[in-house]
C-alpha cells in the first residue's frame, strides 16, 4: 500500500512542479495546491499505514495494531494552513490581475527594473 | 511556577492583536494599545531572561503530558535573548511607524499584523517541537503576507506574489521534511529527536534529512543558492515593514538552522557542518557582490542582510565555543543594527524622495546629526571596535582559526571591508558633495518624529557594543548551551 501511495505522491509532485514552472499565475496557484496535497499525503504515509484499531486502550488489542494518531493530527493542521494560504493567494492574484491587467508573471516583471 | 511565564512574550502580543482588531479606524487607540502591549511583553521578556539566567532553561509541556508526548515550550538562553531583542527592536520600529507608515495603512490592520508577526516569531524561538515550529512559521508568514501586500501598490503586488509563492513552496518542503523525519525517528519533540538520532548514530538517511532542513530554513534565512527571492520581494515594501522583515524574518530561519544543527544533527559534522561552512562563505561572497553592485540604498542594505547571515552561519558551522558565542553576539547585533539601518535608509529616502544614490548629495549641511548617526550605524555594521559588530565578528573569526579554517576567516575579514565600503558609499553619496535639488522633502517636524526612535535604537546598539562586558555572561551561557545539547535535552526530558 505504501508503495502505491509513494507513486501517487510522486505524481502529485510532478504535476505540481510542471504547473509551477508555467507563466500563468492561476496555474502556479493550482501547482502550489497540488504540492501541498502531495505533502499531506506524504505525512499520512510516513506514519505507516498499518494499524486498524482506534488509538484507544481496549482489551485484546496489541500495541502494534493501533493506528498512529499523530500523522492525522499533523495532516489536519497542515490542511487548514494550506487552505488559508491558498485562499489568500487567490485573492491576491485576482487583485494583481485587476491592477496589473495581466496574469502572466513575465509581463508583471516588466516595470521591475525601472528604478535602476 | 515561574515556568508558565515563558509564554507571556507569545501570549501578550497575541491578545494585543485581538484587542486591536476592534476599532481599526481609531488611530490613537491603535497606537496606544500597541505600545502598551509591547511594553508589557518587553517587561515580561526581561523578567524571563533573568529567571533563565539564574535558574537555567525553563520548560512548559502543554496539558501536563509527559515530555516527549506533549508539545514543549522551552526558554533557554538563546531563545529568550532572541525574544528580548525581537521585542525591543519592534518597539522602536512601531514608534518609527507612527510618522512613517502613513495613516491609511494604520487604519487597515497594520498594528494587528505586527502583533501577530511577533506572536509567530516569539513562538518559533520558544517552541521545542518541530511541527509546532512549522505552525509558528506559518503564523508569522501569514501576518507577513498581510504586511507585505498592505497598501496594494503595483510594485508591491509583484513583490508580494513572488514572496508568497516562494514561501508556500518552502512551507510544503518543511512539511515533507518533517514527515521524513517522523518516519525515521517516530517523534516530534526536538529533545527526543536529538536522543533518538544519537541512539541511531545518524545514519545516512538522517544526514539527507539534515540537508533538506538546511534547504527549508535556508530559503527563509536567504543563504547562498536560495537568497535570490530576497531583494525582489523586499524591495517594494515601505521602510518600517522592510525594517521589521529585514531584522526579523531571515533571523528566524537562521535560528532554526542553528537549533537543528547544534541540537539534532551533530553526529556527521564532517559532512553537514562542512557543507554549512562552504555555503556560508559563498553566501558572504555573493552578498558582497550584490552590496557593491547597486546604487539603490534599499538594495545595498538588503544585500547586507545576506552577508550577515553568512557570517553568523560560519560561526555556527565551526561548532566550537568561540564560534557559537560569536554567532549569538552577532545575531543579536545584526537584528538591532539592520532595523536601525533600514529605518535610516527610510528617512534618507523620505528626505530626498529617491532611493538612487546618484541623485542624492550634501545632506550633511542640513542634517548633521542624521549624518553622524548614519556613520556610527555604518561603522557598527562593519564591526569597527568598540561598536557592537566587533566582538561577534572577532569571536567568529577566531573560531575559524581555532578550527583550522584560516582562509575562511580571512574571507570574513575581507568581507568586513566590503561591508564598510558599501555603506560608506551611501554616506559619501548622500551626505557629502553638493546639495542636490530635492523633490519631495519632508517637513522638519516629521523628520524629528521619525529620527528620534532611530537615534535611540542606534544608541542601544552602541550600548550593546560598549557594554559588551555586561552582556558577556548571557552570551557565553547561550553559547555553552548550544555547544552542549544535553543541557537542552535534560531541561525538556528531565522536567516534571
Amino acid at each position: 500500500m505504501e508503495i502505491v501511495m509513494a507513486f501517487v505522491i510522486g505524481f502529485l509532485f510532478m504535476a505540481a512542479t510542471y504547473l509551477m514552472l508555467s507563466r500563468s499565475l492561476l496555474r502556479i496557484i493550482i501547482g502550489t495546491g497540488l504540492l501541498s496535497h502531495g505533502a499531506h499525503l506524504l505525512i499520512l504515509t510516513m506514519g505507516g499505514l498499518g494499524g486498524e484499531a482506534p488509538p484507544v486502550l481496549a482489551d485484546g488489542v496489541e500495541a502494534s495494531q493501533f493506528a498512529d494518531p499523530l500523522p492525522q493530527a499533523l495532516i489536519l493542521t497542515a490542511i487548514v494552513i494550506s487552505f488559508g494560504v491558498t485562499a489568500f493567494i487567490l485573492v491576491l492574484a485576482y487583485r494583481a490581475y485587476q491592477s496589473l491587467e495581466t496574469d502572466n508573471t513575465t509581463l508583471m516583471k516588466g516595470s521591475d527594473d525601472d528604478a535602476q | 511556577m515561574h515556568n508558565n511565564l515563558l509564554l507571556l512574550p507569545i501570549i501578550i502580543p497575541f491578545f494585543t492583536a485581538m484587542v486591536l482588531l476592534f476599532a481599526r479606524k481609531n488611530v490613537m487607540y491603535q497606537r496606544t494599545v500597541t505600545m502598551i502591549g509591547l511594553i508589557a511583553a518587553i517587561v515580561s521578556a526581561f523578567y524571563m531572561l533573568n529567571i533563565v539566567y539564574v535558574d537555567g532553561p525553563q520548560t512548559v509541556t502543554f496539558g501536563s503530558w509527559p515530555a516527549p508526548f506533549g508539545i514543549t515550550m522551552i526558554s533557554d538562553m538563546m531563545s529568550i535573548l532572541l525574544v528580548v531583542t525581537t521585542l525591543v527592536l519592534t518597539f522602536f520600529i512601531v514608534w518609527y511607524s507612527f510618522s512613517a507608515i502613513g495613516i491609511e495603512r494604520e487604519k487597515f490592520y497594520y498594528y494587528p499584523g505586527i502583533m501577530f508577526i511577533l506572536t509567530g516569531i516569539n513562538g518559533a524561538f520558544t517552541t521545542g517541537d518541530i511541527f509546532n515550529l512549522f505552525v509558528f512559521f506559518e503564523v508569522f508568514l501569514m501576518s507577513s503576507y498581510l504586511l507585505i501586500v498592505l497598501g496594494g501598490e503595483k510594485q508591491q503586488l509583484q513583490g508580494s506574489i513572488y514572496y508568497l509563492v516562494i514561501n508556500i513552496i518552502s512551507s510544503a518542503l518543511f512539511v515533507i521534511t518533517v514527515a521524513f523525519l517522523y518516519s525515521v525517528v517516530g517523534t516530534l519533540s526536538m529533545a527526543d529527536i536529538a536522543l533518538k538520532v544519537a541512539a541511531l548514530e545518524q545514519p545516512a538517511i538522517l544526514t539527507v534529512i539534515a540537508v533538506l532542513f538546511l534547504v527549508v530554513f535556508g530559503l527563509k534565512a536567504a543563504i547562498f543558492p536560495l537568497f535570490f527571492w530576497l531583494p525582489k520581494a523586499y524591495k517594494s515594501a515601505p521602510a518600517p515593514i522592510l525594517a521589521l522583515f529585514g531584522a526579523l524574518l531571515t533571523k528566524v530561519g537562521v535560528y532554526a538552522i542553528i537549533r537543528t544543527y547544534t541540537l539534532i544533527f551533530v553526529h556527521d559534522q564532517s559532512f553537514t557542518h562542512e557543507m554549512l561552512m562552504i555555503l556560508s562563505i559563498l553566501t558572504i561572497i555573493f552578498g558582497c557582490i550584490g552590496a557593491l553592485a547597486y546604487f539603490d540604498v534599499t538594495l545595498i542594505i538588503i544585500y547586507n542582510i545576506v552577508i550577515a547571515v553568512g557570517v553568523i552561519l560560519f560561526g555556527v558551522s565551526q561548532m566550537n565555543s568561540a564560534g557559537l558565542e560569536g554567532a549569538m553576539y552577532y545575531l543579536v547585533h545584526d537584528m538591532l543594527i539592520k532595523a536601525a539601518l533600514f529605518m535610516l535608509g527610510g528617512i534618507l529616502i523620505a528626505i530626498t524622495g529617491t532611493a538612487n544614490l546618484r541623485k542624492m548629495g550634501g545632506l550633511m549641511k542640513r542634517y548633521p546629526l542624521f549624518g553622524w548617526t548614519f556613520l556610527i550605524a555604518a561603522f557598527s555594521l562593519a564591526g569597527i571596535p568598540p561598536l557592537s559588530g566587533f566582538i561577534g565578528k572577532l569571536l567568529i573569526v577566531e573560531s575559524g582559526f581555532e578550527a583550522n579554517n584560516p582562509w575562511m576567516s580571512i574571507v570574513i575579514l575581507l568581507s568586513s571591508l566590503v561591508v564598510l565600503l558599501s555603506v560608506i558609499r551611501i554616506f559619501i553619496y548622500a551626505f557629502w558633495g553638493e546639495e542636490q535639488q530635492t523633490t519631495t522633502s519632508i517637513s522638519q517636524a516629521t523628520y524629528t518624529q521619525q529620527f528620534t526612535p532611530v537615534l535611540l535604537l542606534v544608541a542601544v546598539t552602541v550600548a550593546y557594543g560598549v557594554g559588551a562586558e555586561l552582556v558577556a555572561p548571557y552570551m557565553s551561557a547561550a553559547g555553552e548551551a548550544l555547544l552542549n545539547p544535553s543541557i537542552y535535552i535534560d531541561a525538556v526530558m528531565g522536567g516534571e
